[in-house]
């Protein structure tokens, strides 16, 4: 279907502004596209330069590519022991936030109990309340607890972290989520538990995604909790093996971009698979369905 | 109560058990601790610990200008980026939501931004705003308009703006994910119905859209403005605080007085006073969420 | 379920670790030193049989965060550094955590050298509590310099021989460097950089101006408050300042850099001359090997009076009092100042030695630095200090002196109005 129809002279308005539109919500797209993958590729092309030349050589891809910068990062700090830590501590706080913030989020949606107002204020408005200066008293109570150099010492902070905004976030969702299905669920005899599990999780799958993603992050990028709380090399996540690279006066930039690139990857990979269940449809079939 | 609600009503709390249990441990115990350092004169180190009543709270508001000024200058960047951040974050979530070609791929890229490290975008940065060999001064020169090539960052007039910049682009990625999540569970039966009866996408925007999506509105301008009053990495890695007062924030002024002058009780009743603030904007903004749903 | 379950198990395995109480443990920093450290706490621990382990905690302020939260807990190792200023570094040997070292350096090993005296008199006194000193700290030295850095400047060479200035003749008086910057600025070169964006580095250059042109004693009233900031002395000071930015003398964007930045400004030979420590011999190593250039002193007001530098104690550890091993950790920081450790420290990380007998092996440059040595104070050393919310008022002011917005009359009122409002809070 063309935009000019020779025969009749006509012009076919609708078809125009249609391919305007699209053209120009392609052009920004593409730009604000390009503004962001602009960093990444200098960090991947500064992973392939020389400390000499890393803020000489401003071009878009070096010439003589220094590709064992990449064995050097890996080896140097040392990615092969930090990985799998990183690993662990990503997928139990992950998970310990999904299951604790959406359980609490269904209670405070659709479970009736006293306090509950008051609870779910309380618990948001710690979200809105930084505290520096708190890391004193964390590490006091680990301390206490015999937590300090402890995998659940490190896991158990950070799950926490994300509870206020998994809550919040959750509950915003579930608040939206039809009453019917979990109506005809609970006349067919499903306990409350059942209910949530097997109908307003599903349901709520965008935002479990959105809360996975934003607490990988989280995870993955953390560090000063584990500068405070963790001492043996065993423990340590994956931001320590960078830490290698950026002395007090040097840094090593090429190393440290490589570096900084293999830590990347892996939450785009991730972030492209799970971004696959934020889409649409899921609740308009259910209620069809 | 009979023992059949009893047992009903403690089925509820087991939902909430997990998370009040940890929340307790870690967040409403250090809370307590800090308020309670924040009336003590500790510098953070020594083994005692002065009460002095609220005269750190009285000498923040009555005698600490800085920190009223690092509270403008941080509200002066929320307001950019509520206005310019989220409604980029929605155009671009809107513009996704239909099936276009490569979206996909679109979502990964505009969620590059807060993935990067704070190093990698403090050295782009740094590298656009420099004032002789940056790409923005060279872009200007590029399209005619040299005379207004400058040092972006040690410009008192345009230091500020120049962060927000960085920290708009470094968040809009946040806000499109949720936005675009939200956007993407209306039924779409509810689009079509109203693409039958003859409505363009202004109308289904402000009857249908909006309406459903003023939830997710409000989570994502609380979460945009707890998280951009807290801005402190960007201001570090770029400008740390100058030039003068022009760029310092609330936590660079806490964390200086921190450090810095090893005030940490005073620290911590600067922490308190600006957390109570942010708590009394989100539930000024809860409120005014709920009676709009109701109109 | 069943996975998250055994996530969590897996998460609570890795039992804890009890240290072996001979072993010597060493918190420190410095990343780029790991290495080195490793390499000599081998060759410590195949002498004497003395194990030494260091950890690594990075950047400095993680690492500041996890001593003090230590401190709290009593769970310091035993030995670390106290990153900060001298007023933390009293709190922390008047709370009982660092041990006083100074009968351990006056004490004389087996072939009859005192430990105190192999090390630079400057880098110790800058961990040394004199008596009646403000803090109402027991006088006595409570740590050791494992390196020495000055705070000073360099300039480019080639860029000298470009503008046809002599190379070998950097300014020396104010006026000689005014008159140098305007011959490069003529030729197009761009003069000073310096990481003004790290207010410290504004205070010390501003320090150093200011004991050379009023002297030492007089800058010291000023804190003590005997003296006011607008007194036509500090006016002058903070007019140099005024004078950088009129003539154009700073890159542009130094008024808000970060230090790392202006390293490489500088190796780039995007730049002149550069305000910076020591260390940067490293950086500039590292980023163009085949840089020329050379250190100075910042130029001096008045030439009958001394221009100071900050100079001293690098890095240093104290012992923990608390610890076990005292005796082990103080023999351990006796060999790493000695002079076979500083000497192959000096070499792996460009450091000047804080071992005297250590720097007759170091390259040219830094040699340079180290003769420039006998100029060199502290604020650690100094009698009385001045208010951190004075000093900030006062480094911020002179950022808003370089970017014209204010007069140096009008930042010497201003802080001057800061320094009576906090006298009278004491």
């Amino acid at each position: 279907m063309s935009v000019f129809n020779p025969a009749s002279g006509e012009v076919n308005y609708e078809r125009v502004k249609k391919m305007t539109v699209s053209f120009f919500s392609h052009c920004f797209l593409i730009s604000v596209s390009a503004t962001c993958l602009f960093p990444l590729w200098w960090a991947f092309a500064s992973s392939l330069k020389t400390q000499q030349t890393v803020f000489n050589d401003l071009s878009l891809f070096p010439k003589v590519p220094q590709w064992e910068n990449y064995l050097f990062a890996w080896t140097k700090a040392n990615f092969s022991l930090y990985f799998l830590n990183s690993l662990i501590y990503t997928v139990t706080v992950v998970i310990g936030v999904i299951v604790i913030a959406s359980m609490a989020a269904y209670a405070f949606s659709r479970l009736e109990f006293p306090g509950k107002n008051a609870l779910f204020l309380i618990l948001i408005s710690t979200m809105m309340i930084p505290i520096p200066g708190s890391f004193i008293a964390l590490y006091v109570l680990l301390n206490k607890l015999h937590l300090v150099d402890t995998r659940l010492g490190y896991i158990l902070p950070q799950i926490n972290g994300g509870l206020a905004l998994g809550i919040f976030l959750l509950k915003t969702f579930f608040d939206d989520l039809p009453k019917e299905l979990e109506d005809s669920a609970r006349i067919d005899g499903c306990g409350r538990f059942r209910v949530y599990w097997h109908i307003a999780l599903p349901l709520a799958r965008p935002a479990l995604a959105v809360l996975a993603i934003f607490n990988i992050l989280a995870v993955w990028n953390e560090y000063l909790l584990a500068m405070l709380v963790l001492s043996r090399k065993e423990l340590m996540p994956l931001q320590r093996g960078l830490m290698v690279f950026q002395g007090a006066h040097i840094t090593q930039y090429p190393l440290l971009m490589a570096g900084i690139v293999i830590t990347i990857l892996p939450v785009l990979v991730v972030y492209l698979l799970l971004q696959k269940h934020i889409i649409k449809g899921i609740t308009a079939g259910a209620v069809k369905g | 109560m009979n023992l059949q609600k009893a047992r009903n009503v403690l089925g509820n709390y087991v939902f909430v058990i997990p998370a009040a249990l940890l929340f307790f441990t870690f967040s409403l115990y250090p809370f307590f601790k800090v308020f309670q350092l924040s009336i003590t004169n500790w510098d953070g180190i020594s083994p005692n610990m002065n009460y002095i009543g609220l005269a750190n709270f009285k000498d923040l508001f009555f005698d600490n200008p800085t920190f009223w000024l690092s509270m403008k200058n941080a509200f002066y960047v929320t307001f950019l980026a509520l206005a310019i951040q989220n409604l980029l974050a929605l155009f671009l979530a809107l513009i996704c939501d239909r099936d276009i070609r490569g979206g996909n791929v679109y979502r990964v890229i505009f969620y590059l931004p807060p993935v990067l490290s704070g190093i990698v975008v403090g050295l782009i940065w740094n590298w656009i705003y420099d004032g002789n060999y940056g790409l923005l001064n060279h872009f200007l020169s590029f399209i005619g308009l040299g005379d207004l090539s400058r040092a972006w960052l040690s410009d008192s007039k345009t230091a500020l703006i120049c962060v927000a910049i960085i920290h708009m682009w470094k968040g809009f990625g946040w806000g499109f994910v949720i936005l675009l999540a939200g956007l993407q569970s209306i039924p779409r039966d509810l689009y079509e119905a109203a693409r039958v009866d003859g409505a363009n996408s202004w109308v289904v925007f402000k009857n249908i859209t909006a309406p459903l999506m003023i939830p997710v509105f409000v989570l994502v301008s609380i979460l945009t403005i707890l998280g951009t009053m807290q801005i402190f990495d960007i201001i570090i890695a770029t400008t740390g605080g100058g030039p003068g007062y022009h760029t310092e924030v609330p936590i660079t002024r806490i964390v200086s007085t921190m450090i810095g002058s090893s005030k940490f009780g005073y620290a911590c009743a600067m922490g308190v006073t600006f957390g109570l603030i942010l708590l009394a904007i989100s539930m000024v903004q809860i409120r005014v969420s709920k009676a709009m749903r109701q109109v | 379920m069943p996975i998250f379950i055994a996530a969590f198990a897996l998460a609570g395995c890795g039992s804890k670790n009890v240290a072996d109480p001979n072993t010597v443990t060493v918190w420190h920093w410095m990343s780029d030193r790991d290495e080195a450290f490793l390499e000599l706490a081998r060759r410590f621990e195949a002498e004497t049989q003395i194990k030494v382990r260091f950890e690594l905690y990075a950047p400095s302020e993680a690492y500041a965060q996890r001593v003090k939260a230590s401190a709290q807990t009593n769970t310091l190792p035993d030995v670390y550094g106290v990153l900060g200023e001298k007023r933390d570094f009293a709190s922390f040997i008047n709370s009982g955590y660092v041990a006083d070292l100074t009968q351990a350096l006056n004490a004389a090993d087996a072939a009859g050298s005192v430990w105190k005296d192999g090390v630079f008199e400057k880098a110790l006194s800058v961990n040394e509590f004199l008596p009646e000193n403000e803090y109402s700290v027991k006088p006595g030295i409570y740590g050791v310099p494992i390196d020495v850095t000055t705070i000073q400047m360099v300039y480019n060479k080639s860029n000298y021989a470009k503008a046809g200035l002599d190379p070998e003749k950097p300014p020396v008086t104010w006026d000689e460097f005014v008159a140098h910057t305007r011959v490069l600025k003529e030729k197009g070169i761009p003069r000073m950089v310096s990481g003004f964006g790290e207010i410290w580095m504004i205070e010390a250059l501003a320090t150093n101006f200011a004991m050379n042109a009023m002297g030492e004693e007089k800058v010291f009233d000023t804190f003590r408050g005997k003296v006011p900031y607008t007194d036509p002395d500090w006016v002058r000071v903070l007019g140099l300042f005024k004078q950088m930015a009129d003539e154009g003398m700073l890159v542009e964007g130094t008024v808000t850099m970060v230090n790392k930045t202006a390293e490489q400004t500088f190796a780039n030979e995007r730049a002149t001359y550069a305000f910076n420590g020591s260390w940067g011999i490293n950086v500039y190593k590292g980023m163009n090997p085949e840089l020329k250039y050379g250190a100075m002193l910042p130029p001096s007001l008045v030439t009958s009076r001394p221009m100071k530098i900050w100079g001293g104690a690098g890095s240093s550890f104290v012992v923990n009092a608390k610890s076990p091993n005292a005796e082990n950790a103080m023999k351990f920081l006796r060999w790493l100042t000695g002079p076979e450790a500083q000497a192959y420290l000096s070499k792996e990380t460009v450091n000047l030695p804080s071992s005297k007998t250590a720097l007759k092996d170091v390259p040219p440059v830094l040699a340079e630095f180290a003769d420039d040595m006998q100029n060199a104070t502290h604020p650690n050393v100094y009698p009385v200090h001045e208010s951190p919310v004075v000093t900030e008022a006062f480094n911020k002011g002179i950022q808003s002196i370089l970017i014209g917005e204010k007069t140096p009359e009008q930042i010497a009122q201003e802080v001057q109005r800061i320094k009576e409002k906090e006298s009278k809070k004491k």
